[in-house]
């Protein structure tokens, strides 16, 4: 099971990456920061990070400053 | 004699006097620095002197971030902008009629040593790129995030976060529109705190209020990361 925002959850897979949790959460905006355990994941990890079970996922939507 | 009328005499002893006052007025003001600092929590003044927070960007966010970290009492603050004060900054930017035209860094750095004449200052006046945020914040215990737009926050945090992953980085996220005090949260994820609505955009216009709370509570945050190592998750 992965928690997502400390909200939402969903069940975990073998070699579930960080693009198959934005797809399942069908995630649309596009600036974003992620969080895995508490480590960032870049863009460029998104195919490639493979999520272990029971991880702390946080998905921000990034806002305009003032 | 009348309000417009030219003295013919002038008392120069007056301005000796205005002189020595002076003087003197420096001196007392260097005794009672101390006392800027005599209302703070206690214990929390010489822990907050001997340390050093960056700011990346002196607008909204960052300039009144800037002025509650140093009314708190921090010690060093490293400060980058590149932008110069404009009039559409006056509704909710810590800056006044006499700074326009010059750049935030110069306005922002005399208005932080009227408030406390010892903080100590590192001023950049450059548009940050990923580089110079290794670079030239390397020696802060917390950085700001006070950009405005949110394709330059996420570089920087993922920039900070990458190469110094012990240290917290303080975002600003959400401030636009009014009212709504209630949705303001704190959300943190691992060593990044987002501070704001997390939702509002720029398109429903920014108010001194909203903007200041976002402000303060990225200081607020950040001072209590800097004396206690943690944050007090709300509940």
């Amino acid at each position: 099971m992965i928690l997502i925002n400390d909200r939402d959850k969903i069940d975990w897979f073998e070699g579930m990456t960080v693009r198959d949790i934005l797809n399942k959460m069908e995630y649309s905006y596009i600036m974003i920061t992620v969080t895995i355990n508490d480590e960032v994941i870049i863009d460029e990890e998104y195919e490639s990070y493979i999520v272990p079970d029971n991880a702390d996922v946080k998905v921000i939507h990034l806002c305009h400053g003032g | 004699m009348t309000k417009n009328s030219i003295p013919t005499t002038v008392d120069f002893s007056k301005n000796v006097k205005k002189h020595e006052a002076e003087k003197s007025s420096e001196n007392q003001n260097k005794k009672y620095l101390r006392y800027i600092f005599e209302r703070n929590c206690p214990g929390t003044t010489k822990k907050l002197q001997q340390k050093t927070v960056a700011i990346a960007g002196l607008g909204g966010l960052g300039s009144n971030a800037a002025v509650a970290l140093v009314r708190a009492g921090v010690g060093k603050l490293i400060i980058a902008d590149f932008d110069k004060v404009e009039l559409s900054n006056l509704n909710r930017q810590h800056y006044f009629q006499s700074d326009l035209g010059k750049k935030k860094t110069e306005a922002l750095r005399d208005h932080l040593i009227n408030i406390n004449p010892d903080i100590k200052l590192e001023v950049h006046n450059k548009k940050l790129e990923p580089p110079d945020i290794i670079k030239l914040f390397k020696n802060a215990d917390v950085l700001i995030e006070a950009f405005d737009s949110a394709d330059r926050k996420k570089w920087l945090i993922e920039t900070w976060s990458k190469n110094f992953p012990q240290k917290p980085v303080i975002s600003g996220n959400g401030l636009s529109g009014m009212g709504h005090t209630k949705d303001m949260k704190v959300i943190k994820a691992g060593q990044i705190y987002f501070c704001g609505d997390g939702a509002s955009e720029m398109k429903m216009g920014l108010l001194s209020s909203r903007v200041a709370i976002v402000a303060n509570m990225q200081a607020n945050v950040c001072i209590e990361l800097l004396l206690n190592g943690c944050y007090t998750q709300d509940t």
